[in-house]
This record gives structure tokens, C-alpha cells and sequence, in this order.
């Protein structure tokens, strides 16, 4: 009976009115792992549902671009792949992109996605994207399978550097997630993200050394290309799989701006939160 | 005993605005910014509105308080800011226990996904651990009744199953202070009296339930105490019973009680204009049109005519929704009420006392006369809803199909000798 009942001497949680920069609140984002967990599953399972070739599509996203691309600037172009056959240098290129842009498109649609959740019921939002983020990572662990494939049909042989590779993926998603999070907060105020963004990732694959290796970039522009984060990640990534030497600056620039990126998202989506069920 | 929760001059402010359109585009934030530099910063220049004001209260363990008040009157808001959806604007909200917030049953569900993958789902949104739904989830399941289609995808459940489904994780929230919206809204009676049920078991332990309801019978029923919410402030703590008095009286279409019948549209094309005006009141004098189960209700007419005198007839007939007469009655045909004093001017009234109607809107045809003869007749001249009310002290009615009256009754019995 109610007498049973044992209350705190204090109140567990106070709601009042928020000012300024809200404190992440990360160890509530801990007690909900798995919720993220759930949306993530969610998130993968409804992707397929209903398509006849199913994960299939997972592979398809990096494998038709890396086609035209190895018709157009393969052959006809004659575009120089640091020594490995242009096939799997696309390959290489569009795989962590795939990945990033997959990410970085889905999180940024993901809470407006979710108007149904955020309007009925609390949890910390950042999980959100956050489950957009790991939904597009299982597409590239996916799409992975296909690299090793092609990377046996190409007889390049396996090289210690591959050790790096988990550490590449990690920074990847931290950048992932902070770019994908920043837009997902923006576009509940600002639908015109969802327009935008397209656009943004499109200029953003052609500045990336995707379908062109680094190399060909004359010096003086190769430091306006290092800004881009993803170029350390990219960069990396087909030095860790074609054993050749790391590009340590841009591995230690990106580190530094995807964490950099990171909290400044998550502070910033903490402080637009505020209005998401209002604004929504 | 201490207080769950405690609430301080709670109140929540909206932009609503004339800027809407171009309230939530870049472009828009940058005309404003460029017309008019210090009110963009400010963020001005849109109307405000407050959903909620000034509210406080407090709510022991086990207490049930049922929420009142119209569409609009802050009642969700209220319960939004209690679930952490939304910030309060101002005020203070102390919680000393965890909330379970069910502001729709289903949040999250996915028509693709099959039931048991849902009930996870749903159950990690609503803040449940997987161990304890795994540890309930052939509970949750028997009580939905839908064990034999726990792996298909809900799209192919029948809207009953789905919403059996649903409420069947929500009622295994285990936290300490529930917040329900109108959930039982939904579903068959049979299964709102199993949610009903459910929902006693939940105060029996010792939790906290907020209940926001139209459903008059399932709050006088179950709740300890009612809240009454009028554009955004609190109006009313107290008893369930004076509440809901207080809310009906209040609330409940002031604006059929009273009436000209001047120029109504719907007077018979013959009469006479001799009916001037209506006044319906419920139990208590007061004007309304609205009563409760088993309430009273009457009519006042008054009359007037140039021509002559009379001497008074007045009759009407209540039609239910679809149009059926439900019943008519009027005082030429009951002896001891016929008026002898002639006048050209006057009220009468019809008392209605103890109505036994189930809840729904009747319409009501009226006619005016003399002895003789019917002068002015206007068909459905107003109507007045009957709303739900615990007429029988369990929170059980009569259901809809069993027509629109309810009717007191006893049982004798006498078993056979064995």
C-alpha cells in the first residue's frame, strides 16, 4: 500500500526553465543504450523491408558510382590511382564516403523523422542521429565485404597497416556523428537543411580525394584541401588497405576537428532541443 | 506523508504568430534580421500566447488525479512539461520518483515490424530496461491476447489487436509516477474496463497516476482527486465529484444554454412567432447544456404574443443523434399542470428531473401552444449533451448497442433448493 512507498529527500529531477548552454547530460544517454540499440536495429530492419534485393542495396550504393567512375576516369580520363588498379582506388574512396554521406543525410533528417517520438515521449535526443549514424555503419560494414572480395580478385596483398583501419572507422563516425547531429537540430528550426544538404555533400565529395587521388593536387592547393576533414580519413583509409605511408598531418588535423566538431554539436543540439517538441 | 511531486507556478509560453510561413527558414530569420536587427535578436515580433499558468499542486503516492478541461485548455501542456518533452517557461517541477509518460498508446510502433519487435522497441522509448521486458513479455503478450501473432507485422493486425498490443507495454511501466493522456479513448469496452482495472492495480501499489480524461465516469471512478484546467490556469483541486460539478457547469457549450428563438431556421413554416426565447439549465441552476447521467434538466420558454392571450402548452420531444425520439411529453396531457390564467406574456418550463439517457447529444423539438392547438413548433431547436457520469458507483455502464436509455433496476433471486 502507499505507505510502503519510500521517497528520495530529494527531488530526483527538477524541471525548470533552461538558460544558455545545457550540460550534456551524457550518463542519461548511457541509461538509454538501448534504446539506441533498438533504433538502430529499427533503423536496419525497415531499410530493406519490402525490397526484393534487400542488403544487396548496401553494396550497390559505393558499387555503381565506382562502375561509372572507373568507365569515365579509369579509362577514358586515364586518372592516376597511386599504382593500384582505379577500380578498387574508387572503390576505396567511395566506400567511407558512402558511409559518410549515408550518415551525415540520414542523422540530419532523423529527428524531424522522428516528429511522432519527440513530441510524445522523453528520452535524450542526441540518440536520435545517434542511431542514424550507427544504421549507416552497418551498410559499410556491409559494403566492406565486397572491398575484401575485390581486393583478392585484384591480388593486393593483406598489409599490417590494416590494424589502422578500426581507428579510421571510429574517427569517421565521430565525425559522422557530429556533422549529422549539428543538422539534425538544425533542420527542426530550419527545414531548409533538408534542401541544402544534398548539395552541400555533393560539393563536399568533389573537394574529398574520392575519385581522384591527392597526389594530382599541386601543393599550394593540397593545404586548402587538408581543411576538409574527411580528406585525413579518406587518405588514410587506402593508405591502411594499399600499404602505403600514412599521412600523419591530416590524420592528426582531422582527429582534432572531428572532435572539435563533435562537442561543439552536441552542445549546440543540447540547446536546440529545448524547442523541438515546440517547434517541430 | 511527503509529497511525489511538487509543482510551483508552472506555466508555459507558445510563439504563435503572424510570421509563421517564414518563422522557420533561413530566409526568413534574415529578412527579419535585416528589417528589424534588435527584434530578430530578441525574437520578437510574433504573438505569445500562455498554455499554462501560474499552476501548483502537489501529488501524494497513490493518489489518482484526473485532469479537466476543455480541448485547448492546457491539460496536455501540462502533462508535457511533467514528461520533460517540453520546458516549463517559468515555475519549478519536483520530482521524486521516475515518470512513465503515456501521451498516446504505440508511441514508436511501426506497422512493418512485427509485434514482439515492437514491444521492445516500444518499451526501450517508454524508458524500459530489455531484462524487465523480457522478464514481462509473455504477460504483456497474454494480456493483449495476441499470442498467436506476436511475429507478424502489426500492419496486419486488426486495429483492436494493435491497440491491445500497445496499451499492454504501457501497463507494465514500472515507474513511479505515471502520466496518462486520454488513452482509454481507445478500444472496445471490454478492454478499457481491462485498462481501467489495470490502472487501479497501478494507484493500489502505491504510485502516482495523472490522468487526463473526457471520460467522466472512468475519472469519478478512479481517481482520488480531479484538477480542473481553464485556459492554461488551474481552477479547481479537490474531490472528484464538486470538480467535475464545477467543470460541467463551467465548461461544457455555454453556448446552447441560452438562445433567442426569434428568427430560429428551424421554426415550421406556419407558426406563429410566439417562442422568444430558450434557457436550458441543469441540476443546481445552473445554466448549461451539458448534464450528467441521471441529472435533471429544464427548459425555459418564454413567450409572447401580440394577438392573445393563453393559456400555456408547452411540449417537446428529444431525438437522439440519428433523429430517433427518445421521448415526449408536455402539459396538456398531464393533468396538474394545466394553467388557467390567461396572458400574453410569460415563461413556462419544463423540469425534467432525473433523466436516464446514456451519454450522447440530443436534440429537442419544441412546441407551443394552447389546449387546443399547436401554434409554434420549432424542430430541433437545441440540443444538450448528456455526458458520461458513474451512475452506478463501479465505473461500469451499460453498453452504447443496448440503446439510449439507461434504466435503475433490482434483481431478486431465488435458487432452487438443491
Amino acid at each position: 500500500m502507499a505507505e510502503l512507498v519510500t521517497l528520495p529527500d530529494r527531488p530526483i529531477l527538477v524541471l525548470q526553465p533552461g538558460k544558455g548552454w545545457a550540460s550534456l547530460d551524457l550518463p542519461a544517454v548511457w541509461e538509454h543504450r538501448e534504446l539506441l540499440y533498438f533504433l538502430t536495429l529499427r533503423d536496419i530492419k525497415l531499410r530493406y523491408k519490402q525490397t526484393s534485393l534487400g542488403v544487396i542495396w548496401a553494396i550497390i550504393q559505393p558499387l555503381f558510382p565506382m562502375i561509372v567512375f572507373t568507365l569515365f576516369f579509369g579509362r577514358l580520363a586515364k586518372m592516376p590511382s597511386d599504382g593500384v588498379p582505379y577500380a578498387i582506388f574508387a572503390y576505396a574512396g567511395l566506400l567511407p564516403w558512402t558511409y559518410f554521406a549515408n550518415a551525415v543525410g540520414n542523422s540530419a533528417a532523423s529527428v524531424v523523422g522522428s516528429s511522432s517520438l519527440v513530441t510524445k515521449v522523453y528520452f535524450p535526443r542526441m540518440i536520435i542521429p545517434g542511431a542514424a549514424v550507427l544504421a549507416a555503419l552497418v551498410d559499410f560494414v556491409i559494403a566492406f565485404g565486397l572491398l575484401a572480395v575485390l581486393m583478392a580478385w585484384y591480388r593486393i596483398p593483406i598489409h599490417s597497416t590494416l590494424v589502422m583501419l578500426p581507428l579510421l572507422i571510429v574517427l569517421e563516425t565521430t565525425l559522422a556523428l557530429g556533422v549529422g547531429m549539428f543538422f539534425s537540430a538544425l533542420t527542426v528550426k530550419y527545414r531548409d537543411v533538408r534542401h541544402a544538404l544534398p548539395f552541400l555533400l555533393q560539393i563536399w565529395m568533389f573537394v574529398t580525394p574520392i575519385i581522384f587521388p591527392s597526389s594530382i593536387v599541386p601543393p599550394r592547393w593540397r593545404l586548402i584541401l587538408a581543411l576538409n576533414p574527411l580528406m585525413g580519413v579518406v587518405e588514410n583509409f587506402r593508405a591502411a588497405l594499399f600499404g602505403q605511408p600514412f599521412h600523419w598531418k591530416e590524420l592528426a588535423f582531422s582527429t582534432a576537428m572531428a572532435l572539435l566538431l563533435l562537442v561543439f554539436a552536441a552542445y549546440s543540439f543540447r540547446r536546440m532541443e529545448r524547442t523541438f517538441a515546440d517547434s517541430i | 506523508m511527503q509529497p511525489i511531486l511538487k509543482v510551483y507556478g508552472l506555466g508555459k509560453e507558445y510563439l504563435i504568430g503572424s510570421l509563421e510561413g517564414s518563422e522557420s527558414t533561413i530566409r526568413g530569420a534574415l529578412t527579419r534580421a535585416f528589417r528589424s536587427p534588435l527584434r530578430a535578436l530578441r525574437g520578437g515580433g510574433t504573438e505569445r500566447i500562455w498554455a499554462l499558468r501560474d499552476v501548483s499542486f502537489d501529488a501524494m503516492p497513490g493518489d489518482v488525479i484526473g485532469v479537466l478541461g476543455k480541448n485547448g485548455a492546457g491539460k496536455s501542456t501540462l502533462l508535457k512539461i511533467l514528461s520533460r518533452i517540453t520546458e516549463p517557461t517559468n515555475g519549478r517541477v519536483e520530482l521524486y520518483g521516475r515518470v512513465g509518460c503515456l501521451l498516446e498508446v504505440g508511441t514508436g510502433f511501426h506497422q512493418e515490424l512485427t509485434g514482439r519487435e515492437n514491444v521492445y522497441l516500444n518499451g526501450a522509448i517508454l524508458g524500459m530496461r530489455k531484462a524487465d521486458i523480457a522478464r514481462q513479455f509473455d504477460e504483456i503478450v497474454a494480456f493483449a491476447e495476441v499470442e498467436k501473432f506476436i511475429d507478424t507485422p502489426v500492419k496486419r493486425y486488426s486495429s483492436g489487436m494493435y491497440l491491445r498490443l500497445a496499451f499492454a507495454v504501457a501497463a507494465f511501466l514500472e515507474s513511479e509516477i505515471l502520466l496518462v493522456d486520454e488513452v482509454l479513448a481507445v478500444g472496445d469496452a471490454a478492454f478499457q474496463k481491462r485498462c481501467l482495472g489495470k490502472m487501479r492495480d497501478v494507484s493500489a501499489s502505491g504510485r502516482t497516476v495523472l490522468f487526463v480524461s473526457h471520460n467522466m465516469a472512468a475519472i469519478e471512478s478512479l481517481c482520488t482527486r480531479c484538477l480542473y484546467i481553464s485556459n492554461g490556469r488551474a481552477e479547481g483541486l479537490g474531490v472528484p465529484h464538486e470538480v467535475i460539478g464545477r467543470y460541467l457547469s463551467a465548461e461544457a457549450m455555454p453556448r446552447a444554454a441560452a438562445m433567442s428563438l426569434e428568427s430560429h431556421p428551424n421554426r415550421q413554416a406556419r407558426s406563429e412567432v410566439l417562442m422568444r426565447s430558450l434557457l436550458l439549465t441543469g441540476d443546481g441552476a445552473r445554466s448549461a447544456a451539458a448534464i450528467r447521467m441521471g441529472g435533471g434538466l429544464s427548459i425555459e420558454v418564454k413567450y409572447r404574443s401580440d394577438q392573445r392571450a393563453f393559456s400555456p402548452v408547452l411540449g417537446l420531444v428529444i431525438k437522439n443523434n440519428y433523429g430517433l425520439s427518445v421521448f415526449g411529453i408536455n402539459n396538456r396531457i398531464v393533468p396538474g399542470f394545466q394553467f388557467e390564467t390567461l396572458s400574453r406574456e410569460g415563461t413556462i418550463t419544463i423540469h425534467l428531473r432525473d433523466l436516464p439517457l446514456m451519454p450522447d447529444t440530443y436534440s429537442v423539438d419544441l412546441h407551443f401552444g394552447d389546449p387546443y392547438f399547436d401554434y409554434d413548433v420549432i424542430y430541433d431547436a437545441t440540443t444538450f449533451e448528456v455526458l458520461t457520469s458513474d451512475v452506478f458507483g463501479n465505473g461500469k455502464l451499460p453498453g452504447a448497442e443496448c440503446g439510449p436509455i439507461f434504466w435503475p433496476a433490482s434483481w431478486t433471486y431465488s435458487p432452487a433448493p438443491q
